[in-house]
């Protein structure tokens, strides 16, 4: 039976709630997994979750990134296993250089904590295999450190591989400023590696898989994990 | 390590001389300063604790009342509910950031030291005029932000609050934070020393020099050299906290955690003393074991040192090895600081060496203080304030009403703070009355904190019951049953018979209309000396009420947007021209006085009964009550949390003789507005018949909200133009739009 590892760090705060959804929504096996644990075999797939690693002390993620068990993410990733980091956890990917780009403070300078619509831009990771590009999903967004920041010139080549997944955009798919929450370059709210099984994403689908969560009474967020899951299933 | 002669002591000549004769000898330097830190107002409640015997504080579904850190409430299945309220009123004020986090931080330790994990916050926030004054707006804007920092990192939600402003709250803002917390009904834990041979572990945060003299500098009144005392405001660690958050509740799982506290106000000193007194036991301390900051602490500071981050634990003898592997797995600092004792005294030690020696029912239980009370003067001048013109034109008065601060969306509050993480906020902040948590056992629980000082200024009584009223109201627009709630009772100086006096009816008022209600206090807190005397401004009366409420079934969850054009609009509740302290009188025209509104607690509770029956039968649709701003800005809330107009007769409203102006703003309790439609408008009118005063007032509408007396219009606003008078108002202010 397939086994998802949910990593603990300190300061981790949406453990428990990806878990739960694991388990309970999608029926999968999922297990917490302590950050100083060097062994992540018989695990197919790793979730890096939200909160606040380590307070966001010296830099968001830069103190998890650094790790034991970075160590052997790294090694699942470069193995093809899905490698998912959501909020917190995709900062931990870039500070780990898995993921390309920055982090940087919102462009408000605030905290943000609310629902927004996000369109698919690429199907090519193994998360969004269940999505058609252009669709709208809706999820919510809550982190001071969520601006997504590339050099213009190294975004055309992401384009161009289709690295681009997910961007903020009005519930027509449409990018514009007041779409965009925190200032991300273009929009951009997730970005997946080459290879398409490394993805980061600022939106927390964990929080958008449960119809009654949801002001909308959707479930979008369960569709990242079970493209997950038919991906794992299938490898 | 030496006492030090010199300490700055709180205590009366008369409370020195009492604990003199208590004690049958001189108490030494240090004792002193554990019994001037434990018998402060902050600790003891000494001047609040006979007024405080009013309050109903028995109900079936009360596990703990009050007493303890927090109060638990039965929610069924095995599970309880921990509700607790703390200000941060004095450090906010001096240090916005850090006082508004360290309060959150301190409210969380109250749910966590009762062994349930913190799953919700809610914040009480009360400010001066941010419109005109820079300061309330460095307050306002750090304190937000201290709030956000702390409970977003720690990772409990914050989903539910409220803000008021007013100039009385210039320079003493009010910061009230609550806590909910779940746990299995078992895994409830005391803050109780009561097994001799136990060993009292400190865990967390090492003890430094900040918040010496916390608690006595909360109790008293702010003065010019307050920005000085920054010291005794306490240093936030929200990730220490959530270490401690997380290593309390796996130590607790091994099973022998057999008492713990929060060390909060007070420190050392208040933890073990009232654990000890708790228990019926006493505890032997070993001060050079405590792990310190700083090495050169004498034991005044150690025992007194408010240092954040900090819990004990009692642990069960022979497994003090089991519960510091938890600690070690979180690489949390502990220390084994001491042991319970089956004599009653608090003994310090250092090195085997008595450095004090104390029993703890006289540290743990300072001597009443009867303060006298006296009606001030103002309450009667008040009363014959004149009602102001009714202004000619009242668009541009019904939009002027929804961009103050006290009405406009807080949206730039709640949108700082997460509310989803936890993932069991199924109502989320703005979008309805009361937030609602989903439960494990399937059930919904509903919260709400409310106030309002500009009723309890006018009326103290009236206006005290009436932010419990408005909580419950707030619960019941949801589709909750109202089960318990705290309060939190902020005054100025008890030494003024006129502040003791507004004091004293608030309480009488929270009773009165808690025991009509069958509805128990389980705990609470009073903050007294919240007086600036470089204005000379003592803060207007200003409990802060939070209830909660159950909800069993999923199908009576109930928004206040409005759902589809053609429904009707029905007001519960009679209308009247208690217009005193109402937003639209103090804001619009600058009256303060008039008449404020009355409880009615035989009216209020048919009304709340009636609703929730309809709720129930599942026959309204949405559901939102009637409070600051009164029936046209709840009208203008439902079109707008539903992007649908509404066109309303205020001919149909039931009231005596009133002004147009008294109808549309007067914040009169007891009070609905249901959308209903079509095939159930008759059953919901037979439902109320009897019952309640009420009326069909309109209906909903595309586009605007319109008023009508019969077929004479009165206005029309677009939904545009209230939106936008209402969402970016206090964006504005801050100057970020």
């Amino acid at each position: 039976m397939m086994k998802i590892s949910v990593i603990q760090f300190p300061g981790s705060n949406c453990d428990f709630d990806t878990v739960h959804v694991l388990n309970n929504v999608m029926k999968v096996r999922a297990d917490l997994v302590w950050y100083k644990s060097e062994d992540l075999r018989g695990y197919d797939a790793v979730i890096l979750p939200g909160g606040f690693s380590y307070g966001d002390r010296l830099r968001a993620g830069i103190i998890a990134a650094y790790s034991p068990v970075m160590r052997e993410v790294k090694k699942m990733a470069e193995d093809g296993y899905p490698v998912l980091g959501i909020c917190n956890g995709f900062q931990i990917l870039v500070e780990a250089g898995l993921l390309p780009g920055a982090l940087l403070r919102n462009s408000s300078l605030k905290f943000v904590c609310k629902w927004v619509n996000l369109s698919v831009v690429s199907n090519k990771s193994v998360f969004t295999k269940k999505l058609r590009e252009g669709d709208v999903l809706k999820m919510p967004i809550a982190h001071n450190e969520g601006r997504y920041f590339i050099e213009e010139s190294d975004l055309k080549e992401y384009y161009r591989k289709r690295q681009v997944v997910l961007k903020y955009t009005d519930d027509k798919g449409r990018v514009s400023e007041l779409s965009n929450p925190n200032g991300s370059i273009d929009g951009i709210a997730g970005i997946c590696n080459d290879e398409g099984n490394v993805l980061g994403l600022m939106p927390h689908p964990e929080r958008a898989s449960e119809g009654l969560l949801s002001p909308f009474n959707s479930d979008d967020g369960r569709l990242v994990f079970s493209s997950m899951i038919e991906y794992m299933s299938g490898r | 390590m030496v006492v030090q002669n010199f300490i700055f002591v709180e205590l009366t000549e008369e409370e020195i001389k009492e604990a003199r004769r208590m004690l049958g000898r001189e108490p030494n330097t240090l004792e002193l300063a554990m019994i001037d830190a434990e018998w402060s107002e902050h600790c003891s409640y000494k001047s609040s604790k006979s007024i405080l015997k009013l309050l109903p504080t028995k109900g079936p579904r009360v596990v703990i009342g009050p007493g303890y850190d927090a109060g638990a409430i039965d929610v069924g299945d095995g599970y309880v509910v921990t509700l607790h309220i703390e200000s941060h009123n004095h450090p906010s004020a001096i240090d916005p950031y850090g006082g508004a986090a360290t309060g959150i931080g301190g409210v969380l330790r109250d749910i966590l030291c009762m062994g349930t994990r913190p799953i919700a916050l809610l914040d009480s926030l009360r400010f001066g005029n941010i419109e005109e004054s820079a300061h309330s707006r460095w307050l306002f804007r750090h304190v937000v932000s201290g709030i956000s920092d702390y409970g977003n990192c720690v990772g409990v939600p914050t989903i539910a609050g409220e803000v008021e402003f007013d100039d009385c709250f210039e320079r003493n803002c009010l910061v009230d934070v609550v806590c909910l917390g779940l746990s299995k009904i078992n895994d409830l834990v005391l803050a109780e020393a009561k097994h001799p041979g136990d060993s009292a572990i400190l865990v967390g945060g090492s003890t430094g020099r900040d918040g010496i003299h916390g608690v006595t500098f909360a109790s008293r009144v702010l003065t010019e050299k307050s920005d000085k005392e920054r010291s005794a405001v306490q240093i936030p660690d929200p990730f220490m906290k959530k270490l401690i958050i997380e290593a309390t509740l796996e130590a607790i799982a091994t099973g022998h955690v057999r008492g713990l506290k929060d060390l909060g106000g007070g420190g050392i000193t208040c933890g073990l003393s009232e654990m000890a007194d708790k228990g019926g036991c006493g505890i032997d301390l070993e001060l050079s074991k405590v792990h310190l900051r700083e090495k050169d602490l004498d034991p005044v500071e150690i025992m007194i040192s408010e240092s954040q981050e900090r819990m004990v634990f009692i642990v069960e003898k022979g497994h003090e090895r089991d519960v510091c592997e938890v600690f070690e797995k979180y690489e949390l600092p502990y220390s084994i600081i001491g042991r319970v004792t089956d004599g009653g005294n608090l003994i310090v030690r250092i090195k085997g060496v008595d450095l004090a020696n104390l029993p703890v029912k006289i540290v743990a239980n300072a001597p009443i203080i009867l303060r006298k009370a006296i009606e001030p003067d103002y309450i009667k001048r008040l009363k014959t304030v004149g009602d102001p013109g009714i202004p000619k034109d009242l668009s541009p008065v019904l939009l002027k009403m929804l961009s103050c601060p006290s009405i406009a969306s807080k949206g730039w509050v709640y949108e700082q703070y997460d509310h989803e993480v936890g993932i069991r906020t199924v109502v989320k902040p703005g979008k309805g009355d009361a937030s609602v948590l989903r439960l494990p056992n399937g059930s919904f629980l509903a919260i709400k904190v409310d106030g309002n000082s500009k009723h309890c200024y006018i009326d103290p009584y009236n206006g005290a019951a009436g932010c419990l009223a408005e909580a419950c109201r707030n619960l019941v627009s949801v589709g909750a049953e109202p089960l318990a709630f705290v309060d939190h009772l902020q005054f100025g100086d008890p030494g003024n018979p006129e502040v003791f006096w507004t004091f004293s009816e608030a309480v009488r008022g929270l009773s009165d209309f808690s025991k009509a209600l069958g509805l128990p206090c389980i705990g609470g807190k009073v903050s007294f000396y919240n007086e600036d005397i470089v204005q000379k401004m003592a803060i207007k009366p200003s409990p802060a009420i939070a209830a909660i409420g159950r909800i069993e079934r999923q199908e009576w969850i109930t928004t206040m947007n409005f759902k589809h054009e053609g429904d009707y609009i029905v007001i519960v509740g009679e209308t009247k021209s208690e217009m005193g302290g109402s937003e639209y009188y103090e804001y619009i025209h600058g009256v303060v006085g008039g008449n404020a509104p009355k409880v009615n607690s035989i009216k209020e509770k048919a009304a709340m009964d009636s609703v929730k029956e309809a709720i129930r039968r599942g026959i309204v649709k949405s559901v939102h009550d009637l409070s600051k701003g009164g029936m046209a800005v709840a009208l203008a809330e439902m079109c707008m949390s539903g992007g649908m107009g509404a066109s309303i007769d205020y001919s149909k409203v039931p009231a005596e003789n009133l002004r147009v102006d008294e109808i549309l703003f007067s914040e009169t309790y007891g009070r609905f507005l249901l959308e209903v439609d079509n095939a159930h408008v008759n059953e919901l009118l037979e439902l109320m018949r009897k019952r309640v005063s009420f009326g069909v007032i309109g209906k909903i509408e595309e586009g605007s909200l319109d008023f009508s007396f019969g077929d004479k219009r009165l206005l029309s606003i677009s939904i545009e133009d209230l939106k936008d008078a209402w969402t970016n108002s206090i964006s504005r202010c801050m100057g970020e739009v």
